[in-house]
């Protein structure tokens, strides 16, 4: 493997404080990112703890460990940690680290307004996590918090909200700086469309953040009105319809997950042309076509609701908008795919990764054109099936992505190359647990088994044992995540500044690890 | 620390403040959604709540019958709460008057709000109501029954493939909200 020994900086300079105390009051990117990242690992595995307990309970019929009750809790607040624990923030961290590295910056544009963004992050997930200690337990409403359930329920509810509250500020504020960093500080000669895919997207996803975060935070503050202010925006008795919430729920919602999967988008669209050892074929397409599902994500939010009751005109409109969003998704895919073809591809964890994403993705996304079709949709609502279909797209789109990544810039981030053993071993049983514990749900959905419920029929209980066994297997297997990253931090082989061959980018130009400073003055891009 | 070029700072502080902007916009938007719907769905007759008859008017249409199923539910009061016609055989366009009895069993005083619902909901611009307890809050004293009547027309301009509609009630208790008001 070719590398080139970056020299670029002199280390006298790179005064980087030492001590656990200073990540308080760090405004460095690369702090932060870390950050971010920790924080996305702590809360993966608080939320997988909870994912374990449910399937615990489903592993057989009846109820054998945790009531209804607490289940409802479980399913509720997984999600929410997942969402916004370890999802959001592990890209929020990716961003951190590579925006400034990639676009040649010195640092974030608010560097302190960056501090803060993070270290709000701790105390809503205290908030979300510690409902549980409260009496009641926390809240059951599922994490989509309909009424009448979220108006109905205990104190659980207000601190959820509220940590929903502090989670959206922080997402503007890390929106706000991920956009002025992009656009007005780029090294000179880097137009717009010349960034690296992974920015663009970061940019794209900023302003969907920015245009829904606050829709959110609108509709749980009118939950929290109705509930201690006497006004009645879902409340049925009072005249209002909590019908009405879904609608404004899912105008946040569908953006959500593609704010969600975009950055996804970025990272798999480094990887692998680093691997195929290939520029990224059409590269302009993927721009639009990123944008354009961005656009698109804000009139499809009422496939999320085909069985309330709406006109048979709004169905219609809403199945084709839905479809509609499978082409630009298929341009990317076929452009990943485009990109491989006929190139020298090599299969290092992050290039496994990248191309297990790729195949799992799809089949999430095919699975949400089953669901996009208003009559199937209508017997599948509410079952197993969407449970399949948003766990391929999660964790086989965002999920693979964010440990693709990690792989892919450890060496850089660390200056020690991870243990591709371990790391191959990593992702072949992550995949094949994977597949085990979700690929049985969508027989279990298309046979009826609904979701958020803890007993099952006894006919369901072989697909169910099947799940739980996988996903036991896939919670463990994160473990080896764990240690493969503590164990690359701690040592091993000294990376260089540019480990891939193929890698492209400002990123490489630096030495391995990224200096505590890095590109103080605008490095010159061609 | 960068030198901090003056330029770029002023620029990265006029867009921090542009994108603000535009995130006051976006949750003022939100709140906006609220009204922006209820035009909607009355202007479209999706809204069941608010639909009620002008006038009686037109003529009867006895060659075709339509049947209407009342069911009543009481939310989380625990009162006996039930439609006395449940099925009843109507002709669109004829006047019809049907009773709903109230047991108060609470053993407090209780003011509650109904709520009408449609199944199907296209019927429910069809529906005309005259009278209706659902128009006002009721107030219950402890132990009190008390029978109510819905009065209504289904309308002539009903679909012709709508044969059966059924009318859900649902009482809320709002005895807080009423607050001291009798």
């Amino acid at each position: 493997m070719e590398a080139t020994q970056g020299h670029a900086h002199d280390d006298h300079h790179d005064h980087a404080p030492q001590g656990f105390g200073h990540y308080f009051t760090t405004t460095n990117h690369k702090d932060i990112g870390s950050l971010y990242l920790w924080f996305s690992m702590i809360m993966f595995f608080v939320g997988g703890f909870m994912a374990l307990v449910i399937r615990a309970e489903l592993f057989q019929p009846g109820i054998q460990i945790v009531n209804p009750d607490v289940f409802n809790q479980l399913t509720t607040i997984h999600a929410l940690v997942m969402i916004f624990g370890a999802v959001m923030p592990g890209f929020v961290g990716f961003a951190n680290w590579q925006i400034p590295l990639m676009v040649g910056a010195s640092d974030m544009a608010f560097a302190r307004m960056n501090n803060w963004s993070f270290w709000l992050m701790p105390p809503a997930a205290i908030l979300l996590v510690g409902s549980f200690l409260v009496p009641g337990g926390a809240a059951g409403s599922g994490w989509t918090l309909y009424p009448p359930l979220s108006v109905q329920g205990g104190m659980s509810v207000d601190m959820t909200i509220l940590a929903v509250h502090i989670m959206g500020a922080s997402s503007i504020m890390g929106s706000i700086n991920i956009i002025t960093t992009i656009l007005n500080m780029r090294a000179p000669g880097m137009t717009l469309m010349r960034m690296p895919m992974f920015v663009w997207t970061w940019l794209i996803t900023a302003y969907l953040l920015i245009a829904v975060m606050p829709v959110l935070a609108g509709a749980v503050t009118m939950l929290l009105t109705d509930r201690h202010f006497g006004t009645h925006f879902f409340n049925a008795a009072g005249g209002g319809d909590p019908t009405m919430f879904m609608h404004i729920f899912w105008f946040f919602g569908h953006p959500e997950v593609y704010i969600m999967i975009l950055p996804a988008f970025g990272i798999i669209s480094h990887i692998i042309p680093t691997f195929a050892r290939k520029p990224l074929f059409g590269y302009a397409s993927m721009v639009y076509a990123t944008a354009s599902i961005a656009l698109l994500s804000f009139i499809v939010w009422g496939h999320h609701m085909f069985t309330v009751g709406m006109p048979a005109a709004g169905n219609l409109f809403f199945m084709y908008a839905t479809m509609l969003i499978a082409v630009p998704t298929g341009v990317k895919v076929f452009n990943w795919i485009a990109t491989m073809w006929k190139g020298s591809m090599t299969f290092e964890t992050p290039m496994l990764f990248a191309v297990g994403f790729v195949s799992l993705f799809t089949i999430g996304g095919f699975s949400g054109l089953v669901c996009a079709i208003t009559p199937v949709d209508i017997t599948i609502h509410n079952t197993y099936y969407v449970v399949a279909h948003f766990h391929y797209v999660l964790f086989s789109g965002a999920i693979y992505s964010i440990m693709g990544g990690a792989y892919f810039w450890l060496p850089k981030w660390t200056g020690h190359m991870y243990d591709e053993k371990l790391g191959k071993v990593h992702f072949w049983l992550t995949t094949i647990f994977f597949n085990l514990t979700f690929f049985p749900q969508h027989f279990l959905g298309l046979a009826g088994m609904p979701r958020r419920i803890p007993d099952y029929a006894p006919q369901f209980t072989e697909f169910n044992q099947i799940s739980s066994i996988g996903a036991f297997g896939l919670g463990i297997s994160q473990l080896l995540f764990l240690y493969v990253v503590i164990k690359c931090i701690r040592g091993g082989v000294k990376a260089p500044a540019k480990p891939w061959e193929g890698a492209e980018g400002l990123e490489w130009t630096v030495p391995s690890p990224a200096p505590y400073h890095t590109f103080e003055t605008p490095p010159s891009f061609h | 620390m960068t030198p901090v070029n003056a330029g770029i700072a002023g620029r990265n502080a006029l867009l921090a403040r542009k994108l603000v902007i535009i995130a006051g916009m976006m949750a003022c938007f939100g709140f906006l959604l609220v009204p922006f719907y209820r035009q909607i769905c009355e202007a479209t007759g999706i809204s069941q709540s608010r639909i009620t008859a002008q006038t009686a008017s037109g003529q009867s249409d006895l060659a075709r019958t339509v049947t209407v199923e009342f069911v009543a539910s009481s939310s989380a009061l625990g009162w006996t709460f039930e439609a006395l016609d449940p099925i009843v055989q109507v002709h669109p366009g004829q006047s019809t008057t049907v009773h709903y009895r109230v047991v108060n069993t609470t053993g407090r005083r209780v003011v509650a709000q109904a709520v009408p619902s449609y199944a199907p909901a296209l019927a429910a611009s069809h529906f005309k109501k005259l009278k209706c307890f659902c128009f006002d809050r009721q107030t219950f004293a402890p132990g009190e029954s008390r029978d109510m009547a819905v009065v209504f027309v289904v309308e002539p301009d009903l679909p012709a493939d709508i044969a059966r509609i059924s009318l859900s009630y649902t009482f809320f208790d709002v005895t807080q909200e009423a607050g001291g008001a009798a």
